[in-house]
């Protein structure tokens, strides 16, 4: 118990078990809701003092049924070991670095995604969105035209917002369904995209090449080992501020903050993750006496974005209220938020960060094509997402949740391909593990809520 | 304290719709502190300090009290949400309540019970200011212990100098709570009146016929709704 809550959090009443009882025999309440009640997903975290408690409180929750990522990370783990003694290339550096870049395709696309699962909706337009947010960028950079890189990112990004506002429009107010909606979108803008090549004057043969070195360098350049430890140094150290300062203000005011051993448990935990990170991409990769070293662009450029997300969802109005959405749109809307434009804004969001999936996609290939499969991208997208840990009953999922899944459609595939599974079994492999996420977190969830 | 009794599809949730402005009235006006006012969305009924709790709760399951507590008037600071700032707003009014029952505030409710969920939703009226809060079948849910609970958290609500309109078909709790007592009959006022005046048996014969023969009390057809 935290000093000073005595007040509120002094003495704890009759057992939600009994009212749940008593509760379904006395009322017209649905079933489900004795259930519900029953389903005490206590947080005892806020109640913990020391790292003992949190400790013991943490482990009552993964018990309780409430164990967040932490199958999916054992699942993770156990797969690259599998990889690993089938195929010892499997955790070599260059092949690290190259599962990062894999992922990040499918992890950016997630996120987009993820804005629409929130929501309780779905958006099956996302990988065609992301194509034409790609091809868009590559046609004005390329010849004839030669834009500037900035300009063409206003215009791509522009343009696939605008697509979102469209269909989150319809599908806001109009009362239509997500699913019919974006699954139009998904027909509509695979045509757009054919049409897009057609008028293209630097598209050939269906391909546009890419020379703009920035856009090449996402993934093909890499931050210097140097500058790597710097950046990783200040990011560490601003993050390990912040939590400490944090947590001394909340204290300061006399609400409950972790103890400070699990602040610096954290940070460490986070410096540890970043200087294997940092470590293994600065070995080098290269080959035939090239020298390949350092960070690719890309890994900070998800993690920055993934970061703004979860700002976005964790600490502004926007964010809290596609979560009250999620749960219940009829609460939202009575506590009078403007649901119509909170659910509108966050399909122009799902546009944008689908655009820069698309511009990761420009990036890996050096070009972009009319043969963009945007059909199978959407799927691997709610696929990174629930893996990750998202629902699609929307109000429950985190910015982080889509670069687990991302990470681990990844190593699936790229495990595979090394193993020489060929396409067939991969796919087949893919959904299994799917189906197999989901079924964790499923049954972890249906046993906490008996047993606890 | 004033209880709003009916039988089912007597007129009580659309009443309190109308009044809480998620729906237009066909037909009729509704008298704010005497000046005639016109709702057209619950922003509207909000700004004059009607509060409705609904029978459904309206509690997002997903989020904790405070975020609850707060919904729709998260406080800001330098454009990010203030936790802190809720946090020790939402302790004080819980405290205030003397709602004692729940062990952390930063709880989700889907692991409150049905009372704690009542009383997070009339926290929530007390936090925005409220100085009519309409509460549909607040008890309708609950076992024995937590009806108790709640009723005693109207009262302590009432006796704070806020106007409570209760809407309920559990007699029992209205004649434990009201001062005053109408009854809707099919869409019309059968009657209001002091609760002192009534007994259950009246206000049974109200709700089933639109009429009794034993009643004699200040019947106050002028308040008519729609």
């Amino acid at each position: 118990m935290a000093p000073g809550t005595d007040d509120v959090e002094g003495s704890v009443g009759a057992t939600p078990v009994t009212d749940s009882v008593q509760g379904s025999i006395t009322n017209e309440e649905p079933p489900e809701d004795a259930a519900l009640t029953e389903a005490v997903v206590l947080v005892p975290e806020v109640l913990a003092n020391s790292l003992g408690e949190y400790v013991g409180a943490w482990w009552k929750r993964i018990r309780g049924g409430e164990s967040g990522a932490l199958p999916i990370l054992i699942g993770l783990v156990v797969v690259i070991v599998a990889f690993q003694i089938e195929n010892s290339h499997f955790l070599t550096a260059v092949n690290i670095v190259n599962l990062f870049i894999e992922a990040a395709f499918f992890t950016l696309l997630g996120a987009a995604e993820l804005f629409a699962l929130l929501l309780g909706e779905i958006d099956l337009s996302v990988g065609y969105v992301a194509a034409v947010g790609g091809t868009i960028v590559a046609g004005l950079i390329g010849s004839p035209y030669n834009w500037p890189l900035w300009a063409a990112l206003l215009v791509g990004l522009g343009i696939c917002a605008a697509i979102g506002f469209v269909q989150g429009s319809l599908i806001t107010r109009l009362h239509l369904p997500s699913f019919v909606v974006t699954l139009g979108g998904l027909l509509f803008w695979s045509g757009f995209l054919i049409y897009l090549y057609d008028v293209d004057k630097g598209s050939v043969g269906g391909v546009i090449s890419i020379t703009n070195s920035v856009v090449v360098d996402l993934v093909y350049g890499s931050v210097t080992p140097l500058a790597s430890w710097i950046a990783l140094a200040v990011v560490v150290g601003l993050f390990a501020l912040y939590s400490i300062s944090r947590a001394a203000r909340r204290r300061s005011r006399g609400l409950s903050a972790p103890p400070l051993s699990i602040t610096i448990f954290t940070v460490v935990v986070t410096a540890a993750a970043g200087v294997a990170l940092v470590v293994i991409c600065n070995l080098n990769r290269g080959s035939n006496g090239v020298v390949l070293k350092g960070v690719p662009w890309v890994v900070p450029f998800v993690i920055v974005i993934i970061v703004a997300l979860s700002f976005v969802l964790g600490r502004t109005r926007f964010g809290r209220y596609i979560y009250a959405i999620g749960a219940s749109p009829e609460a939202a809307r009575r506590a009078g938020i403007n649901v119509a434009w909170i659910r509108t804004f966050s399909f122009v969001v799902v546009g944008v960060v689908a655009a820069l999936a698309g511009l990761v996609y420009d990036s890996r290939l050096a070009s972009i094509n009319v043969g963009f499969d945007g059909g199978t991208d959407v799927l691997y997208a709610v696929a990174a997402a629930v893996i990750g840990g998202a629902s699609l009953m929307g109000g429950r999922g985190k910015a982080i949740h889509p670069l687990i899944g991302g990470l681990i459609l990844a190593v699936v595939a790229n495990g595979l391909d090394l193993i020489n599974i060929t396409t067939a079994g991969q796919e087949m492999a893919t959904a299994l593990v799917l189906v197999i996420a989901v079924t964790i977190d499923s049954v972890v969830r249906r046993r906490g809520t008996t047993t606890s | 304290m004033t209880a709003l009794a009916g039988d089912n599809g007597a007129g009580k949730s659309v009443l309190i719709k109308t009044l809480s402005g998620l729906w237009p009235p066909d037909s009729g006006e509704i008298l704010w502190q005497g000046q005639p006012v016109h709702l057209h969305g619950p922003k509207d009924s909000e700004h004059l300090g009607i509060t409705t709790i609904y029978q459904d709760l309206a509690l997002c399951d997903n989020l904790d009290i405070v975020q609850n507590m707060f919904l729709g008037h998260e406080p800001l600071r330098v454009g990010t949400l203030d936790e802190a700032t809720m946090e020790l707003a939402a302790r004080a009014t819980l405290a205030d309540l003397r709602v004692t029952t729940i062990r952390s505030i930063r709880q989700p409710v889907a692991s409150l019970s049905g009372g704690q969920r009542q009383s997070v939703a009339v926290a929530k009226a007390v936090m925005s200011q409220a100085k009519l809060v309409i509460l549909d079948e607040p008890t309708a849910a609950l076992g024995v212990s937590q009806t108790q609970m709640v009723l005693d958290l109207i009262k302590r609500l009432a006796s704070q100098g806020v106007a409570v309109l209760i809407v309920s078909h559990n007699l029992n709790d209205v004649f434990a709570v009201a001062d005053r007592i109408a009854v809707l009959h099919l869409g019309h006022l059968a009657v209001a009146g002091r609760a002192s005046t009534m007994d259950s048996q009246i206000v049974v014969e109200f709700m089933t016929t639109g009429r009794s023969t034993r009643f004699s009390g200040d019947g106050d057809p002028a308040q008519a709704p729609s």
